[in-house]
């Protein structure tokens, strides 16, 4: 079989991190190629790479698509060359029709003046091809997202597409929709177009791909062909996961007391289509000075788990109990939680956890601005004080309490995020991906902050996509998988092998 | 704790602070131009007594427009609303012979209401500010024609004028020949105030090693600001006095410059225009914030309709027509940032007296309506262009 792609040496930095380092690629003609391995290790970069999101010259190697060196200004190029990306997040205009959608950017017209009946007609066309039936005039807000995600497919289709890149297609998609997407790639395998599958569902995987690539820590780890020899799940996820753990985690000896916090029965829909569930009958439980950690991939429904407990902030019609100290609790609104000692530290601290314009006093400030003011006027030299206190307890380096947080880096940005919290005086402390995008010296800083917590015998629940972050950090851990939890390990008795067979098996 | 004593020099602190003293700046160029142009007449006594009675019900809604941009929204009914409370008083006043001290207290509580259902809306069912005080503008512009049959109703009792067209009484009326001591009094305190508090906010801020401003600049500047309310008081004095109106003005910008910059609520006010999602997860009950800004708007368009009204002597349904654009203009030259989270109490006084200024100095040079218009809108956008190449530049 000929190639079709091949990307040799790909190297691409980004300030501080080496997010590609000598990775190679190669996609045969008319096969299903897959990509696996963890958050993080690149996957996204690679195809950015290739899609020339990342245009030619801003990273180091050489691609060569059809035989020919090819250097991608922009996505148009690529597009042009036959290379069709469907991102993870779909780029649907969802107020306007089915049609309209398929041809935007690309309108049949003459002048400026699209030709409707002909528009309509391809599209018609298209949809059955993709196997969608529905009305070319139906707007992308009144369907699905497995029938949206076909109308991407569509779309595709409507340019000449040689090579299809499917970034975690199915994550979003129901069990039935996700096995009509699957069949679709074979169609097409069959019509020779070659597909590259960005999935973190190995069952998957396993059953359409010819040829699997593992990523890890931004480096080609193994290329597997599946028919050469019978690939078990096992291998894939070892060399997933396969790097070795050295000390970047703080010891601590765990000093567990008695029962913090406890929900029982947590179910969870989701905040505009009342038919999905997101959260699945969650018991959970945390004692004094427990670590306790959730595992699961992006999409899993960790974050929608804590924003729910978190005084309702996601997700609707929520049942299910919330005690605190034994004590059923009202943790409804933002207040009530904070009242009760329930603090969450975002995972998306610029959109959710910071007023970037604002200064580091302000922000340390603003969940308890009570505790600095008497009769609603607020003391700035006592609020400055507790500024400067926690600048120095946690190290945030900055020239000044006054400086605006937008110009801190991410690791100090996430301390002043800590910092808002710990002078909230929260008893459980529930942290959603604290150590994403920092640096690995913030990190451990960051994972010591986190072991005096516990040691002060506050409950710490630990959400991260770094199995090897928990494992460190953790006492407990909860593997969750599609909005329920698929299990629960002690972290010293397990391993990244164990947890990750967990989530991709379900 | 910062030790942090680098006292930079007035040149560079300038620089830092562009922004900030831009447009004070801008002001006193302004004026010192009319007061050229117009060969005196901008800085008369006379002329000055009208500058602010002129201005003064811009300030009072710029104060509240100040807040409802800071918190991320917009209010274009300010202009109909205070037109239509001007309307509800002459109605009550003049037709129903109603005590003020009756009817005052209403058109203030009925502005409250009428700001609130509007913030309500807005904040509890999250329609655009935009939309709902559009809305707010036609509705109210309409009822105001409709309570005066579209007839100008008046005069109102004299009581009632005093509150705009009142001076404060001269308690020492000693036959000084035409010189009010009570106002020169009045203005030197206040000028003192201004410089004590000043003086103690930098000696508070020298014990946490924190203050870059250089002494010499501080010196300057407060020596300026007093000089210049002295100054200002003096001229009035030597007419009538202290007008009604600038008491009333002074003391609703301290009270909202102090809401502002010290208390819990002006505090969470930024931090909702600023981000709203992690204001939310602050524990901030945002919605409830946004309501009552707009019902402090309410109120504070219920004042200035009064206020305008009674410099009248008269309700007409054309009252406070395309005050809206004034107001809003006033707070955007005075520094604040559409998408909410930026702004200051004094900048939006200070713009609103850039415009005012700037309205009276053309008037008097002969300036017609028509290049006065052409030139206030080319100011507010040198002044938001100013504003975006200085943040750019920061950057």
């Amino acid at each position: 079989m000929n190639t079709i792609l091949e990307m040799r040496g790909i190297t691409k930095s980004f300030p501080g991190v080496k997010a590609l380092d000598d990775v190679n690629l190669k996609v045969k003609s008319g096969e299903i190629h897959a990509l696996v391995g963890e958050n993080g290790a690149g996957k996204s970069t690679l195809m950015k790479v290739l899609s020339g999101v990342y245009p030619h010259g801003s990273y180091d190697g050489e691609i060569v698509f059809e035989g020919e060196t090819v250097a991608f200004g922009s996505i148009t190029d690529s597009e042009n060359k036959g290379i069709i990306i469907i991102h993870q997040e779909l780029a649907l205009v969802p107020l306007l029709s089915i049609a309209e959608n398929i041809f935007l950017g690309n309108e049949i017209q003459t002048n400026g003046v699209i030709s409707w009946p002909e528009t309509f007609a391809r599209s018609v066309e298209l949809l059955k091809k993709v196997g969608l039936d529905e009305k070319p005039s139906t707007l992308i807000d009144a369907i699905g997202v497995g029938k949206q995600q076909l109308v991407e497919i569509a779309k595709a289709l409507s340019k000449k597409v040689k090579l299809l890149i499917l970034d975690e297609p199915t994550s979003s998609l129901q069990e039935n929709d996700s096995q009509k997407l699957l069949d679709l790639l074979l169609e097409f395998k069959k019509q020779g177009i070659a597909s590259i599958l960005i999935s973190h569902k190995l069952n998957e995987v396993s059953q359409v791909a010819d040829t699997i690539t593992v990523l890890r820590d931004g480096a080609t780890v193994s290329t597997l062909d599946c028919h050469a020899d019978k690939i078990s799940e096992e291998h894939i996820i070892r060399d997933m996961v396969g790097r070795d753990m050295a000390h970047r985690y703080p010891e601590r000896t765990p000093n567990i007391r008695e029962k913090l916090f406890e929900i029982s029965n947590w179910n969870v829909w989701h905040p505009e289509h009342s038919d999905r569930q997101m959260i699945k009958n969650i018991n959970l439980s945390v004692s004094c000075g427990e670590v306790v950690g959730i595992a699961g991939l992006m999409g899993s429904g960790r974050t929608e788990l804590a924003m729910s407990i978190f005084g309702k902030s996601y997700g609707q019609n929520i049942s299910g109990k919330v005690f605190m100290n034994g004590k059923e609790i009202d943790a409804s609104t933002v207040p009530s939680a904070i009242k009760n000692g329930i603090c969450y530290v975002t995972e998306d601290r610029k959109e959710l956890g910071l007023v970037l314009e604002e200064n580091i006093v302000r922000n340390i400030t603003l969940s308890n601005l009570p505790g600095v003011s008497s009769n609603g006027v607020i003391d700035d030299t006592s609020e400055r004080r507790i500024a400067e206190d926690y600048r120095e307890t946690l190290n945030i380096r900055t020239p000044s309490v006054f400086q605006k947080v937008v110009n801190l880096s991410g690791g100090n940005q996430q301390k002043v995020v800590l910092s808002k919290w710990l002078f909230a005086n929260p008893q459980l402390l529930i942290l959603d991906e604290p150590t994403r995008g920092i640096d690995i010296g913030a990190k451990f800083e960051i994972y010591t902050i986190i072991n005096q917590l516990a040691h002060e015998g506050k409950g710490i629940i630990l959400i991260s996509s770094e199995m090897p972050e928990l494992l460190g950090m953790c006492d407990r851990i909860y593997v969750m998988n599609e909005g329920a939890f698929a299990g629960e390990v002690v972290a010293s008795k397990s391993d990244q092998e164990q947890i990750m067979s967990m989530i991709v098996k379900g | 704790m910062a030790n942090q004593t680098s006292t930079a020099s007035i040149g560079s602190y300038m620089k830092t602070h562009l922004r900030e003293y831009g447009m004070l700046l801008a002001l006193v160029v302004i004026m010192v131009f009319f007061q050229y142009m117009t060969e005196g007449t901008l800085m008369r006594p006379v002329n000055l007594t009208n500058l602010f009675l002129q201005n003064s019900y811009i300030i009072i809604m710029a104060l509240g427009m100040l807040l409802v941009i800071v918190a991320g929204h917009i209010d274009l009914s300010v202009g109909s609303v205070s037109g239509f409370i001007g309307a509800l008083a002459a109605i009550m006043m003049v037709q129903w012979e109603m005590s003020i001290y009756i009817a005052v207290p209403i058109c203030l509580l009925a502005g409250t209401i009428i700001g609130a259902a509007q913030g309500y809306w807005i904040a509890y069912w999250r329609i655009p500010s935009f939309i709902v005080t559009l809305a707010g503008m036609l509705v109210f512009r309409g009822l105001t024609l409709w309570l005066l049959e579209g007839q100008s109703v008046g005069p109102f009792p004299k009581t009632f004028q005093l509150l705009s067209t009142g001076f404060v009484k001269d308690i020492f009326d000693f036959g000084f020949e035409r010189f009010n001591m009570t106002a020169l009094l009045i203005g030197t305190s206040g000028a003192a105030t201004i410089v004590a508090l000043a003086a103690r906010n930098r000696a508070r801020q020298a014990k946490f090693g924190m203050n870059d401003e250089p002494f010499a600049f501080f010196l300057a500047k407060n020596g300026l600001i007093a000089f210049a309310i002295i100054y200002i008081t003096f001229l009035l004095a030597t007419y009538r006095g202290l007008p009604n109106v600038l008491i009333t003005m002074a003391v609703l910008t301290s009270i909202y410059t102090f809401i502002t910059n010290s208390t819990t609520v002006g505090r969470r006010i930024y931090a909702l225009g600023g981000n709203e999602k992690a204001a939310q997860l602050s524990g901030i009950k945002t919605k409830r914030l946004t309501f009552l800004t707009f019902a402090n708007m309410g109120m504070l368009a219920a004042l200035a309709g009064l206020i305008f009204a009674a410099r009248l002597n008269t309700a007409t349904p054309k009252a406070g027509v395309a005050f809206e654009l004034d107001v809003i203009a006033a707070v955007f030259i005075g520094g604040a940032s559409m998408s909410g989270g930026v702004g200051k109490i004094i900048g939006a006084v200070v713009g609103a007296f850039i415009m005012g200024v700037m309205n009276n100095g053309m008037s008097i040079v002969g300036v017609g309506i028509d290049w006065q218009q052409v030139i206030k809108g080319l100011v507010l956008l040198a002044a938001v262009i100013f504003d975006v190449y200085n943040k750019n530049k920061s950057n």
